[in-house]
């Protein structure tokens, strides 16, 4: 067997707990070059940001598309985040399933209002 | 391991089942363990007020109208609440954000590099916490019109 231990590690095939943590760096490197992104086109548009201005950043299709794969990233993110937070503190198996399903329907929820809200205006 | 092991060490205090009364307290944290769980904190912040940035999201960018109505709530109020406290829970959410952005950043770096000593490690703490109050300040100081 190839060497699956330390940086050598293979990042495809079985996982082995591997693929939520590269999951949770990939998406965390997306939603920051997002963030310097979106802070360079309010920081360089011309005179005080208003309605106009800001609604203006979000309107392009290509802007909805990547604001569209942020919204997912940030969801994965954050399940993989809230669920080592309750795997480290929250040991009866009950309350542990029950906070997870409680964080899916949370993070879904709220992921639907964040793409309907980009395609409505 | 073999020279660990071999190693003559001071015993250490064990801990098993930390109470957080009795042992928390006297339990002394480096900057990287103050980093670590302001990045574990952060992160739920946000998680809890992930309804309110999108409520924020919603009415800034729908309309005209609920750009006003957005504007309204940090300068007059909103639900019986009055402006500053909505303007709190926002600096709250920019703490958090800057905070969970530059640990964030700073494990990446460390996960792509493997710099791991205790000196970087303790460094890039310090200033981990250093920037992300700093720029809280700095950005709350605007929130609140001082300048």
């Amino acid at each position: 067997m190839s060497v699956n231990y330390g940086s050598k590690r293979l990042v495809v095939g079985a996982h082995y707990g591997t693929r939520d943590w590269l999951a949770q760096r990939v998406t965390a490197a997306l939603m920051a070059l997002f963030t310097v992104l979106l802070l360079a086109q309010v920081i360089f548009s011309k005179g005080p940001v208003g309605y106009t201005q800001w609604a203006g950043i979000f309107s392009s299709q290509w802007m909805k598309v990547l604001t569209f794969t942020v919204i997912i990233a940030l969801a994965y993110h954050v399940w993989v985040g809230m669920r080592d937070i309750w795997m480290d503190y929250v040991k009866p198996v009950w309350l542990r399933l029950s906070l997870e399903v409680f964080t899916i329907v949370w993070l879904v929820a709220c992921a639907g209002w964040a793409i309907q809200v980009l395609w409505r205006f | 391991m073999t020279e660990l092991a071999s190693k003559q060490r001071a015993k250490r205090p064990e801990f098993r089942n930390i109470n957080a009364f009795k042992d928390l307290t006297t339990y002394r944290m480096t900057p990287a363990a103050w980093v670590s769980i302001l990045h574990r904190a952060s992160g739920a912040i946000m998680f809890i007020l992930l309804p309110f940035v999108i409520w924020m999201f919603d009415t800034s960018i729908s309309s005209e109208i609920s750009f006003e109505k957005f504007k309204a709530a940090f300068n007059i109020g909103m639900l019986g609440l009055p402006g500053f406290i909505w303007k709190l829970v926002a600096l709250a959410l920019i703490w958090a954000y800057l905070h969970h952005f530059i640990a964030g950043l700073r494990h990446l770096y460390m996960d792509a590099t493997h710099r791991l000593s205790n000196e970087f490690g303790k460094s890039t703490a310090l200033v981990t916490l250093a920037l992300s109050i700093l720029l809280t300040l700095v950005l709350g100081a605007k929130l609140f019109g001082l300048y």
